[in-house]
């Protein structure tokens, strides 16, 4: 029996309902009184000077209130990265201001340099039209391809940067002597070259902001499309515009999915604040899906050469790889950190290989700028590691499933300090793999081989083992590594008079369901119902603080200073009814929802308790304050490491070169589940945007920068058709041992384990089918794997 | 979009009455024609929509020849053609997706004439006759190149007339993204002889492939086409696909269209 109510129980989830009734409430859907419409000016080329912006006539158009430049923004600040990283020779990145509107240059297509502001969007339109049309930009050479781009000094994205490289990080510096040894004396080496295609994250809802400005106390508001409404208030404020954190609120509304393009600060953001408090009116905008794609920072983007020593039985013995990584034309928030701390930090995988190094060059280009995107480096990594594990395997005919295992770090071993500066505190890697095998039975494979067989279809198994690090928090490694900011989170329980709750929470929903499982854990805690809870997030006027979900954070950080906060509630509340019951305070007890004194039947219920915290008459003042409200931030001390065994079925269509997923099963550890329909449906959504990655989406910018897949016409998105009916188990638990809950994150795992179980599953399916092909690039697509074939 | 005014008449008359204003665009289930404005690529003075016009909806069969209304939606021909040429039912029935196919006409798809357009190889492979307001025009002269018809300016298609094959199938590959055809082969066999048009392959459009109608004419089986290649010359080119890939699909799928015609 599936447990009915609080931790474990398998609720639907409450806000699905206005989800599920078109009755969000989404930043667009907002009308407020006054609302002005703000339209941005966007670059058609990739790379170009700005020569003039005549706004004369458009600010004579009608319904036109203001026009600006980037000129209007150019003594305030930039939207900074957040993570300092250090190139190997120890000189600190390159750091290209990143305006409000572009200055000068315009960077990449899409790249916004002037904005109208006017009565109507209609009227906004026809103005931004004329104002482009009234625009002088001189075109220069796009810079598109990472090789070229470094090679070549003369061409810059930014002219100050000669080689429009941002660092070359090496990871652990310290190895590379070491690795190089182990790989000349190493009896094979494997090596694949490899792209970890770049993605559009393509959020259902587009970004959206509106900016407030309150004359009467100098208050500004931005309502805006985040998944990290206290963040974006700190770099908006601080950084950018130079408003006093306490005179700016934040709110983020309902959020139509972000996927990690919606954490970071837009220079949309910043403009209409400042427009609202040039005009004295609300400004908003709304990003069309060309502005999205355009626009939003992308995911992915490296051209990577991994290298694998080992023996001739497969023990592992060292990895190297080097990658270019994209990071497009400015530096977004977390865009610094995604490949390389969340990215080469994973290189051992849940392997205990001895030696590992990790060099990543990051480089300017004419494009969009990249960032963390679901997964954000974890999965770049574990590409890398299960392909190049998978092709190894095949060079010495070895079986990937007794290669992983007899490499995977084992039980005994933790805590596990990789060569790559990570512990892992616990995990069970062959627990996972063992589950995967029996509930994807593999004993069955060959049996369904051959049925796909006599319809002419290639059928092949792929595996990939993955590790991730998630929970992305410890301030003081996080600081260590360079980060800019704590990753800390924070939560307020208020319990009201009448004895039901808000919790102010740090994290942000935009999806994930923290409403129903955040208010599962209050509930079981304290012994209330459910209903009785209530999750306010996304308004730094309302909540104590947050660092905003992403990381797969919400619940291992976020959720634990919830509980903690929870814990004060209850130390109070015992004080409160020692008071009342007349006995000691070590004497209560708190339990299903009731305080009690040990050994008798004298007992407050928590409802009396709340009552009597708000209407003091019975109560010990002297000691203690009224009102039952309670804070707490929460600063893990470790990454948590979720892992597990991803196995993809796929049939390979010979004739046309179609790949259709007919299973995927997940063996998956996330330490202790709160709420198992939820993780399965996390882990839905992160498998097919894995084997959209995979087998679908490609973001192709041609070699004058134009995005040639700016629309779903040639963006392919995954839809039902492409993905199977999962099987996702997630009975092998090893709970984290450094956080009460045990919990681990689930939100990324499976776009970071799916996409090399696909691909390994079509190299296997065209090995089967005698067509010796060792590697194709995502999206494997049918073009893709048809001229493998002939090229074979 | 650009502001138009918009007029919806109830007979073929009054719309291409109201077709001759300047600038004046027919409004079909608007699935092509409203996304090319909402990004401001058109710019007509006033839309006539169609959909108002009776005459112009619904299937009905004339003998050996199924006539189809110019303002007939994908779902309609999908159900009430099952009967009749169910390979062409099963063409409609598979146009984007339910909201697409509950707007969209074939009467708009005809006009389009997007070179990726699933309507354009039936009509082409029946030997279709479209009938406008004014004339009719045999379906060997309608086609003239992507997206580029015999219509003129404010020629209206009232219905199109399908003759019913004895066999005959449709076999679309996918584009990844846009799931139009990456390629699709519309295979008909007639006492006559067979036809076969070609989708989504060409730069000048639907076509038909002559070799392989000669092929199956002679011999109506997967077999016949083994070996003929269907010439790469100005076949497309882009992201989805190489001209060799189009190529081997042209093959592939007509071979899959004759085998599943039966
Ligand atoms: C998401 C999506 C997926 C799609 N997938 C497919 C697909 O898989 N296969 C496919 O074939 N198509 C597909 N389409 C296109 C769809 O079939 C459209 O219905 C068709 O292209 C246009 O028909 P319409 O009635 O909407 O025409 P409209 O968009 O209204 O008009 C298109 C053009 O035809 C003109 N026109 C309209 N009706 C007439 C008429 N009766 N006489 C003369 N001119 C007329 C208009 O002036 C305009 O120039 C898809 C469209 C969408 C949006």
């Amino acid at each position: 029996m599936p447990k009915d109510f609080g931790i474990g129980a398998p609720q639907k989830r409450r806000e699905d309902i206005r989800f599920l009734t078109g009755r969000g409430v989404y930043t667009d859907d907002l009308k407020i009184a006054g609302q002005t419409y703000a339209v941005f000016c966007r670059s058609q080329v990739a790379h170009g000077r700005i020569v003039s912006i005549d706004t004369t006539a458009t600010a004579a158009m009608p319904g036109v209130l203001a026009v600006f430049t980037g000129e209007d923004f150019k003594d305030v600040g930039g939207n900074p990265a957040g993570w300092l990283i250090k190139s190997r020779n120890g000189e600190p990145m390159r750091e290209p201001k990143r305006p409000v509107l572009a200055h000068g240059k315009v960077r990449h297509v899409g790249d916004a340099y002037a904005a109208v502001i006017a009565e109507t969007y209609q009227q906004a339109k026809d103005a931004a039209e004329q104002l482009a049309a009234d625009t002088v930009i001189d075109e220069l050479p796009a810079i598109v391809d990472m090789a070229a781009a470094v090679a070549d000094a003369s061409n810059r994205v930014h002219d100050e940067i000669p080689d429009n490289l941002c660092f070359d990080w090496g990871w652990i510096e310290d190895n590379r002597a070491k690795v190089e040894e182990v790989f000349k004396t190493a009896p094979h080496v494997t090596t694949l070259e490899l792209v970890n295609n770049r993605l559009v994250p393509n959020a259902m809802e587009p970004r959206a902001s509106i900016g407030e400005y309150f004359p009467g106390t100098g208050d500004y508001k931005l309502t805006t499309t985040s998944q990290n409404p206290h963040l974006t208030r700190l770099l908006v404020a601080a950084f950018v515009l130079g408003i006093p954190e306490n005179k700016l609120t934040v709110v983020a509304p309902d959020v139509g999915g972000g996927f990690g393009s919606k954490i970071y600060h837009y220079g949309e953001e910043a403009l209409v604040l400042a427009a609202a408090k040039k005009l004295g009116r609300p400004v908003r905008w709304t990003a069309e899906r060309t502005e999205s794609f355009l626009s939003d920072a992308h995911g992915r983007d490296h051209v990577t050469k991994i290298e694998l020593a080992c023996d001739k039985q497969g023990n592992f013995l060292a990895f190297r790889t080097e990658t270019l990584a994209n990071v497009g034309a400015y530096l977004s928030n977390f865009s610094t950190a995604t490949p390389t701390f969340l990215h080469g930090t994973l290189m051992a995988g849940p392997y205990k290989v001895p030696a590992v190094y990790v060099n990543v060059k990051t480089v300017f280009t004419n494009t969009a700028p990249v960032d963390a995107y679901r997964g954000a480096g974890r999965p770049e990594a574990t590409f890398s590691l299960e392909r190049v594990i998978d092709k190894m395997c095949r060079e010495l005919n070895l079986d990937p499933f007794e290669v992983r295992r007899k490499n995977f770090i084992t039980t005994d071993m933790f805590p596990y300090t990789t060569p790559v500066g990570l512990v892992y505190d616990t995990g069970n890697y062959q627990a996972t793999l063992d589950k995967a095998i029996e509930v994807g039975d593999v004993k069955g494979f060959e049996a369904r081989r051959a049925e796909s067989a006599k319809r002419g279809k290639l059928r092949g198994l792929g595996l990939s083992t993955w590790i991730e690090a998630c929970g992305i928090a410890p301030s003081h490694l996080v600081g260590v590594l360079g980060s800019r900011v704590g990753l800390y989170d924070a939560a307020t329980v208020r319990v009201n008079a009448t004895g039901n709750i808000s919790v102010m929470v740090g994290a942000h929903s935009h999806g994930q369901g923290h409403e129903t499982v955040f208010a599962q854990i209050v509930a079981d805690k304290l012994g209330i119902p459910e209903a009785s809870v209530e999750i306010v997030h996304g308004d730094t006027s309302k909540i104590p603080f947050g660092m905003g979900s992403y990381g797969s954070r919400s619940l291992a950080v976020c959720g634990v200073a919830m509980t903690k906060a929870v814990d004060k509630i209850v130390a109070k509340g015992k004080k409160i009814a020692a008071h009342m019951l007349e006995a000691s305070e070590a004497d209560i007890s708190f339990e299903n929802g009731k305080f009690s004194v040990a050994g008798t039947d004298k007992a407050k219920t928590f409802g009396e308790i709340a009552f009597s915290a708000y209407v003091p008459h019975n109560y010990p003042l002297e000691t203690l304050e009224p009102g039952l409200e309670e804070t707490a931030f929460y600063d893990p001390n470790n990454f948590t490491y979720p892992a597990g065994a991803y196995l993809c079925e796929v049939e390979v269509d010979p004739d046309t070169g179609k790949v259709q997923v007919c299973s995927f099963t997940c063996a998956d550890d996330f330490g202790n589940i709160m709420n198992p329909m939820v993780v399965e449906g996390q882990v839905h959504g992160g498998v097919g945007q894995g084997i959209g990655q995979a087998l679908c989406e490609n973001t192709h910018y041609d070699e004058n920068g134009q995005l040639v897949t700016g629309s779903y016409m040639d963006y392919a998105m995954p839809r039902a058709s492409d993905v199977p009916f999962y099987t996702v188990d997630y009975s092998c638990q090893t709970p984290c041992t450094h956080n009460p809950l045990g919990v681990k994150g689930c939100g990324e795992a499976g776009a970071i384990g799916s996409p090399p179980a696909v691909v390994n599953a079509v190299i296997d399916a065209l090995h089967r089918g005698g067509i010796k092909v060792s590697h194709i690039d995502m999206p494997v697509s049918p073009a893709r794997v048809w001229s493998a074939i002939q090229n074979a | 979009m650009y502001a138009f005014d918009f007029v919806r008449p109830k007979t073929v008359a009054d719309a291409v009455k109201a077709l001759q204003a300047e600038d004046a665009q027919a409004l079909g289930g608007g699935q092509t024609l409203i996304p090319t404005l909402k990004q401001r690529l058109a710019q007509p003075s006033v839309l006539v929509s169609l959909t108002g016009i009776d005459e112009m909806k619904g299937v009905c069969r004339d003998g050996d020849v199924l006539v189809i209304g110019g303002g007939t939606l994908h779902a309609t021909v999908a159900r009430e053609a099952r009967a009749h040429y169910p390979a062409l039912a099963a063409l409609a029935g598979n146009i984007g997706d339910p909201a697409v196919r509950n707007r969209g006409t074939i009467g708009g798809s005809l006009a389009n004439n997007d070179p990726s357009a699933c309507y354009p190889s039936a009509a082409l492979a029946s030997g279709a006759t479209i009938v406008t307001n004014s004339r009719k025009i045999a379906a060997d002269d309608y086609f003239q190149g992507m997206f580029t018809t015999a219509l003129e300016p404010g020629e209206i298609i009232t219905s199109v007339r399908l003759p019913i094959p004895q066999k005959a199938a449709y076999v679309k590959f996918e584009q990844p993204a846009s799931r139009f055809a990456l390629v699709g082969v519309f295979v008909a066999k007639y006492a006559g002889g067979v036809r076969v048009a070609v989708t989504g392959a060409s730069n000048n459009g639907v076509f038909r492939w002559t070799e392989a109608e000669a092929a199956l004419s002679a011999n109506f089986s997967a077999g016949a086409v083994k070996g003929l290649k269907a010439t790469a010359a100005d076949l497309i080119a882009d992201l989805h696909g190489t001209a060799a890939y189009r190529a081997h699909l042209i093959g592939v799928l007509t071979a899959r269209a004759v085998a599943a015609a039966g």
